[in-house]
This record gives C-alpha cells, sequence and structure tokens, in this order.
C-alpha cells in the first residue's frame, strides 16, 4: 500500500497558518502521515513550540500518522540540547535529519531524513541495524540509485520515501540568507523569512528565475513533479511518497498525488490538474532523471 | 605547546612533492576518479603515482592522507571500496571519509587504518564526532568552516578524538557536503562525483562593449563590466538579484579566501591538532609559496615567537581574503 506524506514546513510561517493549515490537512487532505516541526532554523521554534500538542491531536483525529522531524544543523549549544530533549520522545517516531539525532536514537527504531547523506546500500544497511525503518532519499538520488535501494530495503525490512512534489532542498549554510539580503545577521535577522512564505526568489542578473532562499536553506526555483514517473516509483518499491508543504493548495495536491497513486486519474490528466493550481514556477524532475535537477525530462 | 600538524594539499604527484620539500607534516591527496571531492580533469593521482609519491613522502617523514571523501551513490560503490584496497596496499597513513558505508567499510576490513572524517560530513557538533568515533574508530575530525574560535574550543574538550581545522584557501560557502547546487545547474554533483562548477560547462560571453558575463550550464552567474576582472562561476560566490536588491548583489559571499593567519595562536591554543591549507587545484608555485610561510608560522608560534608571516594575500582569490565564521559569529 503506498502512503502518501506531507513533509516538514520548511518555511517560516506564522504559527496561526500553520494551525489553519494542519486543520485543513486533518479535515480533508489524503495523506497518511505528516512529519511535524522545525527543521530550518532554531530561532523560529519557540514560535510553534507551544502548538504541537494541538496540531499533533487534531492530526492524529483526522486518521494521519504524525513523525517529529528535527533540526537539520545543530550548533550552538542551544541546538544541541533542544536535539537532545526532541530525541527523549518516545511516543512518536523520529526523522532525524543530522548526525546528532543518530548519537541520540541508535538502538531506537528511528527515521532518516531526506537532508542526511543516505546515498548508497551500505549506509542504509548500517543505518538499519541501528534501528532506522525509513529513508527519506535525498533529492539529488537519480533513479538508477534509488530502484537499487529499493532492492535492498525489501531485504533489510526498511521502507522507502522520496519527494515528488515541491522546491527541492538544494544546499544549507551556517549563514542567513534572508538575514544577508535585508543586511542583517542571523542573530538579529528579525524574522525577515516569515516575508517569503514558498522562499524568497534569487534571478540571475539575466533575469532567469535562479533559485528560492530560506533562512540558511536554499531551494530550488523550480517543483519538483514526479507524476509522470509515480508508477515506476511504485514498482520499483518506492513505498511513501513526499509532498513538500507550500502555500498552495495541499489538499488539492495531494489529491492528485493520490489520484494517480490509485491509477484513478492518468499522469497526464493529473499533471493538468496541477498546473492548473498556479504553481509559481515551472516543474523540473532532472535529478531524478540523472540531469541537472532544474530540468524536467518529458 | 605541541605543534600542530600542518596537512597540505597535492593535486598533482608534483606538488605532493613540492609540499613535502616546503615542509608539510601531512599531504592530502585523492584518485582520479569520484572517490575524492576535487575530481577535476588534470588532477589528482594514478595508482602508480600514488605508490611513488607514499615512498617519497615516507622518505621525508611526511604522512599521506588519502582523500575518499565523497559518497558513492547506491550501485556504485565498488569504486570505493577498490580505491580503499589500493590505498591499504600502498600505506597510506589515513583515509579521510565522510559516507557512513565506507567508514564501515574500513573499520570492518581494516581495522588498523586510520580515519579521518572528512569536512564533508558536515559533523558540526560533539554528538555527531562523537557518533563517528564511537561507531567507526575516527580519529580526527575536520570540522566544518562555520564554527567560531570559541565554539571550537569549547567542542575540543567534548570530543575523544583530534580536531582539524581550514585555515586558509578558497572558502565555499555553503556547508560542505550539504550543497547540490552544481548538480541542480549542470547535472554533476559535489557529493557524488566530486565535482563544484564544472569547468566543462563554464562560459565567459564578452558583449561588444567588452562587457563579460560568466554562465555555468544555462545560467549566468555574474557579469562583468570591462573595467573588471570576470571571476570564476562558482554559484556560491555570484550575483543575483532578489526583490530587496535589484540591482543585483553577492547572495551568498563575495569571491574571497578563508586566511586564519591572524588567528593562528588562537586556534593552536584551542586545541586544534592540525592545520589544513586548502588548494589541490592550485600550482606548484602556490603550494611552496604556502606551505613555506605556513611551516614558518607554526614553527614561530610553537618555539613561542611571533609569526611573521608573509603577506599572503596575492595568492587569495580576487584578491580578498577573509576569517569567515571563525574570527566573530557575526559572519552568520
Amino acid at each position: 500500500m503506498t502512503q502518501l506524506t506531507l513533509g516538514p514546513i520548511l518555511f517560516h510561517w506564522p504559527a496561526q497558518q500553520k494551525i489553519d493549515f494542519y486543520a485543513r490537512i486533518a479535515d480533508e487532505a489524503a495523506i497518511d502521515t505528516v512529519y511535524l516541526g522545525e527543521v530550518i532554523c532554531s530561532k523560529r521554534s519557540p514560535f510553534f513550540d507551544k502548538h504541537y500538542a494541538e496540531v499533533t491531536e487534531r492530526l492524529e483525529r483526522g486518521g494521519k500518522t504524525v513523525v517529529f522531524a528535527s533540526l537539520a544543523e545543530v550548533m550552538l549549544k542551544r541546538e544541541r540540547n533542544m536535539m537532545a530533549g526532541f530525541c527523549e520522545e518516545t511516543d512518536h517516531m523520529i526523522e532525524v535529519n543530522d548526525t546528532s539525532g543518530l548519537w541520540h536514537l541508535s538502538g531506537r527504531p528511528h527515521m532518516i531524513g531526506p537532508l542526511m547523506n543516505v546515498y548508497n546500500e551500505d549506509t542504509m544497511a548500517y543505518l538499519a541495524s541501528k534501528g532506522a525503518t525509513r529513508f527519506c532519499l535525498p533529492p539529488e538520488l537519480p533513479g538508477t540509485s534509488v530502484v537499487v535501494m529499493c532492492e535492498h530495503a525489501k531485504t533489510l525490512g526498511v521502507s522507502i520515501e522520496v519527494q515528488v512534489f515541491g522546491r527541492s532542498s538544494l544546499a544549507l549554510s551556517a549563514r542567513c540568507y534572508h538575514a544577508r539580503a535585508h543586511g542583517r545577521i542571523k542573530d538579529n535577522c528579525q524574522f525577515v523569512c516569515e516575508e517569503d512564505p514558498d522562499g524568497m526568489p534569487l534571478d540571475t542578473l539575466t533575469g532567469q528565475r535562479f533559485l528560492a532562499i530560506n533562512g540558511i536553506q536554499t531551494l530550488s526555483h523550480t517543483y519538483l513533479n514526479l507524476l509522470p514517473e509515480l508508477s515506476s516509483l511504485k514498482a520499483m518499491g518506492v513505498s511513501h511518497f513526499r509532498l513538500v508543504p507550500h502555500t498552495q493548495d495541499m489538499v488539492a495536491v495531494a489529491q492528485i498525488y493520490r489520484d494517480t497513486l490509485d491509477a484513478k486519474t492518468t499522469a497526464d490528466e493529473a499533471e493538468s490538474k496541477l498546473a492548473g493550481l498556479d504553481i509559481p514556477a515551472p516543474f523540473a524532475n532532472g535529478f531524478w532523471h540523472g540531469k541537472a535537477g532544474h530540468l524536467r525530462v518529458q | 605547546m605541541t605543534s600542530p600538524e600542518l596537512v597540505c594539499p597535492a593535486g598533482t604527484p608534483a606538488a605532493l612533492r613540492t609540499a613535502v620539500d616546503a615542509g608539510a607534516d601531512a599531504v592530502y591527496c585523492g584518485f582520479q576518479n569520484a572517490t575524492n571531492a576535487r575530481n577535476f580533469p588534470g588532477l589528482n593521482f594514478t595508482v602508480p603515482e600514488l605508490e611513488r609519491s607514499v615512498v617519497y613522502a615516507h622518505a621525508h617523514g611526511t604522512k599521506v592522507l588519502l582523500a575518499m571523501n565523497t559518497y558513492p551513490p547506491a550501485g556504485k560503490i565498488t569504486l570505493w571500496k577498490d580505491a580503499i584496497d589500493t590505498g591499504i596496499r600502498l600505506g597510506v597513513d589515513a583515509f579521510i571519509v565522510a559516507d557512513i558505508g565506507v567508514a564501515h567499510y574500513i573499520a570492518t576490513n581494516y581495522p588498523d587504518a586510520r580515519l579521518h572524517l572528512s569536512v564533508q560530513a558536515a559533523a558540526s557538533n560533539p554528538e555527531s564526532i562523537r557518533y563517528y568515533c564511537q561507531e567507526f574508530g575516527v580519529k580526527r575530525v575536520v570540522l566544518p568552516r562555520i564554527l567560531t574560535v570559541p565554539e571550537i574550543r569549547s567542542l575540543a574538550a567534548e570530543v575523544p578524538c583530534e580536531i582539524e581545522t581550514f585555515i586558509f584557501g578558497n572558502h565555499g560557502l555553503m556547508v560542505e557536503g550539504r550543497c547540490s547546487l552544481t548538480n541542480y545547474i549542470s547535472g554533476l554533483s559535489t557529493n557524488l562525483d566530486g565535482v563544484c562548477s564544472p569547468a566543462a560547462q563554464v562560459e565567459y560571453i564578452r558583449d561588444a562593449a567588452g562587457n563579460v558575463s560568466t554562465q555555468l550550464g544555462e545560467f549566468t552567474i555574474d557579469c562583468f563590466g570591462c573595467s573588471e576582472t570576470a571571476g570564476y562561476p562558482t554559484i556560491c560566490k555570484g550575483r543575483y538579484t532578489t526583490p530587496a536588491h535589484d540591482d543585483g548583489y553577492y547572495a551568498f559571499e563575495e569571491p574571497i579566501s578563508l586566511n586564519l593567519s591572524p588567528l593562528l595562536p588562537e586556534l593552536i591554543d584551542a586545541g586544534v591538532h592540525a592545520l589544513k591549507i586548502e588548494g589541490r587545484q592550485r600550482s606548484k608555485a602556490y603550494v611552496k609559496k604556502v606551505v613555506s610561510a605556513f611551516r614558518k608560522a607554526v614553527d614561530d608560534i610553537s618555539s613561542g615567537q611571533k609569526a611573521q608571516l608573509a603577506d599572503l594575500l596575492a595568492l587569495t582569490e580576487g584578491q580578498k581574503e577573509t576569517q569567515g565564521a571563525f574570527k566573530s559569529k557575526t559572519w552568520r
């Protein structure tokens, strides 16, 4: 049975916007698993910490499984403490996005997020032997390698997840590029990243749409769309299909992907429905085909 | 004060001999394939070249560290395992690794081999570092270039292994091992193929007025007026526009090099065991000048004297230098 998942919200949305978003997901979306947590910036965490219990309950009442996703970059004492405390959670599975999570969780069941560098079967096997049960693969891993990962995952008894919609995470830095764009530094950012709920556009000097900035993270301008590839992903053994949350209608996006996975619609029909949702960028799937990530390979 | 190890780049056999002669305590190098993160045309070592180079280095008391610091994609890990087997046969002194599967292969098959954790593993906190030490017996970690000296000092007290930091050279802005910008543009990956801004996809386009735009693949990375020198189009050093900067700005960083020479005494005092010079892609003349200068500086500091560093600014990228995150967290 294929599962549709909703990745963590990568951008800095106001707390009320997140609460409303998850309420609608809980009530209406054809999504099986929701990943909750601040992955990108530890400074943003306090804004939502007090709402997790309520949002988790709401999602679970809506029949969703909730997984907590960890911070992706752990440097400061405060972040180390956050990570340690986070890993004490026992009621929910944790998705690890920084190696420090492995230190805390080895020997206990956990999941591996797409910001961990798990590119091959040997690394997957090692982590599986220490308790990892699901691997969301890095965005740049080509299909030719995903198929190998799927074969080994079957032997190891673990599951494979692949992002199929939304901007692709391309890089992490210690520097906050949102703050830099506004002449500030990370410690004095004034949360300017809140102005760009799908990322801050970065264009080339010749006017080409290029990248999207989200604090310390750089993402693609293009939106990953693997609708045409879904049936082959399914055939090779990918069991979990991740949507990255954006401000576009994610309930509609989820339904399009669900219907395509269930073969209730053709990939072509699904594609034209998705195109009708005012996605503010071209679609791409280059990484999957072993080509430049910004390309759309037909 | 214990003298730290000076770890120097060797992109070619000739550069290796130059670094050894100039006083390197250790050199780092890689094979001519995707197993190392400087997989550039014309660089790196064939097996016979490495064999002769190890003999030369060892005869002069210099260690050879083999960079095995990319991430094998599923289905291709044999290339990495073969390279490791070869490195063992040639007697290299340590392997610099990033991938957990690669580290596990070495720890299992060659338990006596020495492992260094590459900067590409992005281990930026004591728990991550302890994980690699505990699981694979890592003896040294190369720290990401994102920590301040006080942070390094406090980290050094909390980890059970040696610490190596970069002190000079090219200064990438993304966390090493966590950047696929090059792959997004070019279809070649820094983590998987060891490639950053591949020269084969670089173009310098000059207009009638003499202005130059630098391109990587289909994208413009920067534009230069006729009085400016066009720099190499590295994505994180390019100029772009955003609503707050519609005239173009260095969104990530200017073309700038890391030069920590003013911070050397502090770094050594903070407990850093090894100082790394970047630049496997640089010339023999560069290696000679930089290694000699830092050799003298480290020796002076270790013997309690004030270091008189020759002016290394001329060798830096765009003749601009920075102390990056090391000096102050305001860099972030």
